[in-house]
């Protein structure tokens, strides 16, 4: 009973619930803290349909299979260890084979091509109860987009056994860098969000200096700071085009820290005019400028919470940078940070709940959560942190969050990393060279 | 006790900024000097209304302690050089690179660059500098000159570049 209450108030870990070997009723993996031990799922290569179709059905199904084990809630069970090999994607299923290597859950899948059309069906199996976990679904999509339509299968597993929303078929901004430190060559650059390499394209040349892109809302566009114009100013750039333009701010002689409104119809920034920094607003449509802080001291940082209603920001009024929290209109803002070293590059959770920042203390720089009234910080990479970690984003369903860290020196770098909101799972995104200021974009449609 | 700290500060602040000079790091190819002029801009540093003069004799920068945009007593000498360079030579246009060490967040380091660099440009404007000739920008912590990790590198990238031209500032 005690640990059942446990369970009912963190709710912030993934975990399995249950026994693994005999459940009864259907598979399900429930949200708590604690242990993980990775739910077993076999996944035999799915059946190539036409001629030729061999190689993309090996692919397909790879890359479902490591969406999945990507999370650490789940592992794969070898193809060497199948009793089986499920030949036939219409087949009945020989529970007992399966049953037999101790896998919980069966994902089958036939792929067809025809001309440029791939078509991807799958089916999801909960082993130890001998039943199909909802219905069998197919994707149709080209064959250059065979990775997006690997991800569809595997958000829909992922989906079905965990009850969480899905998050495999997104995208994630970030800036590429290049050359030697104190002269760094950073362009804009876009990936899946399991950062295969493959599937990253240069959205920028690399030319001119541009920090921290941005997502909108839909992912149709980009928010970044570029130095193309001689001053640090925002740019949005068109995501299918690669076509970037400059944003009218108000005036000021630099612009920068730049997000979208839950709209996408306007944007929250800071400006800085005679050394002072603080956060306006401006109407995309209208072009309207609102200023939302007038201090003194430096405010930086604005991300809005879901419902728009509010946005936290950083601040150094009280004389270290720290978190706060005001109306999306601007005005009294409250102190929602208090723990020991400096806060800042707060991002509201999109369940609400949580807000994700760069923490720095006693030299350490660590990612972290606290509920949006400051209580209950937890820090997630790593209780020692790292020399350099910064800059945290928001997976579309609110369980991970990815940022960068920096190894220091003269050689050292950037990377990016994802941690589930647990603190678990922290793993590095390959990117194939340095990459920083990571911005997660929504779930495809 | 009080104006005892204060002294102790700027007594700090004077011996970071002096073992911290540029000349240090340029010597062992530790660093990359900003302002160097590419050839035929710099002219010989023995010519007192060159650039070259201006960065090496007079000096082009000035350091800032940690998190802070006031200028040490160390820093006013030089900009009061700036100042008077600036004044003699009336062609030349001054920006202002305002930069932080990595010791921050990147947003942070953006608007702390600001203040140092409008720190500056206050400073030279209340010298006799006409405003209209000084521009300011941030690169933050995007732009080290020296690029170890520890306090001896911060604190030359801590710092205020004045770059100067002729004619549109650049």
């Amino acid at each position: 009973m005690h640990m059942f209450k446990k369970f009912m108030a963190l709710v912030l870990a993934l975990v399995l619930a249950g026994p693994v070997a005999a459940q009864n009723g259907p598979l399900r993996l429930t949200i708590t803290n604690g242990v993980i031990e990775p739910l077993p799922f076999a996944i035999p290569q799915f059946q190539a349909e036409t001629a030729g179709s061999e190689a993309l059905a090996a692919d397909i199904s790879r890359v479902v299979a490591e969406d999945l084990t990507g999370t650490g809630l789940f592992r794969q069970i070898p193809p060497s260890a199948f009793i089986s090999q499920h030949a036939s994607f219409s087949q009945p299923v020989a529970y007992a084979d399966w049953r037999a290597i101790n896998a919980q859950a069966l994902v089958t899948g036939a792929v067809s091509v025809q001309g440029q059309q791939v078509f991807v069906k799958f089916r999801l199996y909960d082993v130890f109860s001998g039943n199909e976990m909802g219905e069998g679904l197919q994707f149709a999509g080209t064959t250059q987009g065979w990775r997006r339509m690997s991800h569809k299968v595997a958000d829909e597993v992922y989906a079905r056994i965990t009850g969480e929303e899905r998050y495999f078929d997104s995208r994630v901004i970030y800036v590429a860098e290049s050359g030697p430190k104190d002269n760094r060559s950073k362009a804009i650059a876009i990936m899946d969000s399991d950062g295969a390499p493959s599937s990253i394209q240069y959205l920028t040349s690399g030319n001119s200096l541009v920090l921290a892109p941005r997502f909108s809302p839909t992912g149709d566009r980009v928010l970044y700071t570029s130095y193309e114009s001689g001053s640090p100013r925002i740019n949005v750039l068109d995501v299918a085009s690669a076509v970037a333009q400059p944003v009218s701010t108000a005036p000021g002689e630099m612009s920068f820290s730049p997000r979208f409104s839950r709209d996408g119809t306007a944007v929250i920034y800071s400006l800085s005019s005679g050394g002072n920094t603080d956060i306006w607003r401006t109407d995309l449509l209208t072009g309207q400028h609102t200023r939302l802080t007038n201090a003194p001291s430096i405010e930086t940082a604005p991300s809005y919470s879901p419902d728009g209603s509010q946005i936290v920001f950083e601040s150094d009024r009280s004389g270290s940078p720290q978190l706060y929290v005001m109306t999306a209109n601007g005005g009294e803002a409250r102190r929602i940070s208090f723990g020991e070293g400096r806060y800042g590059t707060p991002v509201w959770s999109p369940r609400g709940d949580l807000i994700a920042f760069t923490k720095q203390n006693a030299g350490r720089f660590h990612i972290g959560v606290m509920r949006t009234d400051g209580s209950e910080e937890r820090l997630l990479s790593s209780a020692s942190g790292s020399a350099l970690d910064e800059g945290p984003t928001w997976s579309p369903n609110g369980r991970v969050v990815m940022f960068f860290r920096e190894t220091l020196g003269a050689n050292g770098g950037p990377s990016l990393y994802s941690v589930d909101v647990s603190g678990r799972n922290l793993r590095q995104i390959a990117t194939g060279g340095f990459a920083s200021d990571p911005s997660w974009g929504p779930l495809q449609r | 006790m009080r104006s005892l700290t204060k002294a102790a500060l700027i007594l700090l602040a004077l011996s970071t900024a002096a073992c911290t000079r540029p000349d240090r790091f340029a010597d062992n190819g530790n660093s990359v000097d900003l302002n160097s002029a590419g050839a035929g801009f710099g002219g010989s540093a023995s010519d007192p209304t060159s650039p070259a003069y201006f960065s090496q004799t007079v000096g082009d920068r000035v350091f800032f302690l940690v998190d802070q945009s006031t200028l040490t007593a160390e820093a006013m000498q030089v900009l009061d050089g700036q100042a008077s360079w600036l004044l003699t030579n009336s062609d030349y246009l001054a920006l202002i690179e305002g930069h932080a060490d990595e010791q921050g967040t990147r947003e942070y380091n953006l608007a702390l660059g600001a203040r140092r660099s409008n720190a500056v440009r206050e400073y030279l404007v209340s010298k006799g500098v006409p405003d209209a000739r000084i521009r300011t920008i941030s690169y933050g912590k995007e732009r080290p000159t020296a690029v170890c990790a520890d306090e001896s590198c911060y604190s030359v990238n801590r710092r205020a570049v004045t770059v100067i031209s002729i004619g549109s500032i650049g």
